[in-house]
């Protein structure tokens, strides 16, 4: 049975202390992005694009909290030049994020951008964490969470498209 | 009597204690380190479009400071969906300010869109901002919601289109983020609290 992923990963953001969640609506994050609006511990912060979510968690840093953000592969094209500032002020940055464009894609739209996902982030120095199926989503969180507070570290979990398991419009719409 | 932006940042920024303060890259950056520069401030290099997020961001993280962003026309059109975003969040203690120049200083002095009529003041009103001003003649109003007024407040302030010297604020980014958490946090700045 495929464990509960969304669960996982928000048992690990309250573990870390994480008390701000700023998110892009995805079908992918539905669940994740619930439990953080009704998790009182948590501030959830809905942005009209992605971009926005760089400048948040480096003003939440410099108010001493910790936070995430949740997108999907798409947003991570709306991010390029201002990953920069996270890069030469070393600000901490944990971005968790569904891919599109992989298996089981339907929207000839989303490929471009899901087949250059990791590659993107690469490029702007974001370590990418590819968490393959739902058994390795939570370490891969956990282990991004440790990094990025303890190091001063930028990183990327991506989840794959299978992980998420939407297949069609019709999914998308149901999840 | 035209509004000139080095005396209106300085007359808003002064004596201003436990503020915090966030300003946009380019003139306003200047502009906040020509009225005294402060581990307390955070001036942007780049991220255009950002400045009011991370006021967003900072006003989350310390609900009983008061924040200030002072951003450009330009750099605010760059980032107008965070008004929206700030908007649906209503952070009591923030401020957003755009000096409002109608001119892209730092390019050539390139007329933005409040040059056409844009108004700023109005799109902050529509999303939701508790206070949305525009001064033309004094800072008096601005002050009081930067420093008292339960926000989210916005001000636009109309100012002449000055080309001035620059007032250059420290260039390293690890340097802007380690001395304002320092000034903020102390000793937490630097390790985590669960690392002791």
């Amino acid at each position: 049975m495929q464990p509960d992923w969304p669960a996982e990963i928000h048992r690990e953001l309250t573990a870390a202390g994480v008390t701000i969640v700023g998110s892009v609506p995805d079908a992918g994050h539905k669940r994740l992005i619930e439990l953080c609006q009704a998790d009182k511990r948590m501030r959830a912060v809905p942005l009209t694009t992605e971009e926005e979510g760089i400048g948040l968690v480096s003003g939440a840093w410099l108010g001493g909290q910790k936070s995430v953000l949740l997108m999907q592969s798409s947003g991570v094209g709306n991010l390029v030049n201002v990953l920069g500032m996270i890069k030469v002020c070393r600000f901490p940055l944990v971005m968790i994020i569904t891919m599109r464009g992989e298996q089981g894609e339907f929207n000839p739209w989303q490929v471009p951008m899901g087949e250059n996902t990791a590659r993107v982030l690469d490029t702007m120095s974001v370590a990418v964490r590819q968490a393959g199926d739902a058994q390795t989503v939570a370490g891969h969180v956990h282990a991004a969470l440790g990094l990025a507070y303890k190091t001063n570290g930028a990183l990327a979990v991506l989840i794959a498209q299978r992980v998420i398991g939407i297949k069609s419009f019709q999914d998308q719409r149901n999840q | 009597m035209t509004l000139h932006r080095r005396d209106v940042v300085s007359q808003l920024l002064k004596g201003r204690g436990r503020l915090l303060v966030v300003a946009g890259l380019g003139s306003t950056a200047w502009d906040i380190t020509a009225a005294g520069d402060h581990d307390l401030n955070f001036p942007m290099w780049g991220a255009m479009g950002q400045a009011a997020m991370m006021g967003l961001g900072l006003a989350i993280a310390q609900p009983k400071r008061r924040v200030v962003v002072i951003t450009g026309d330009g750099e605010m059109l760059m980032g107008i969906g965070s008004l929206a975003t700030i908007g649906v969040q209503q952070p009591a203690n923030l401020t957003v300010v755009a000096i409002d120049n109608e001119r892209y200083g730092e390019t050539g002095m390139q007329r933005t869109h409040t040059a056409h009529g844009v108004d700023l003041t109005s799109v902050a009103a529509a999303c939701k901002f508790k206070h949305a001003i525009t001064a033309t003649k004094d800072v008096a109003a601005v002050r009081k919601l930067v420093y008292k007024t339960p926000g989210p407040n916005f001000a636009t302030i109309k100012v002449a289109d000055d080309k001035l010297p620059l007032v250059l604020p420290p260039k390293d980014g690890v340097v802007l983020r380690a001395r304002f958490r320092r000034a903020l946090l102390g000793e937490s700045a630097d390790v985590l609290p669960e690392e002791r």
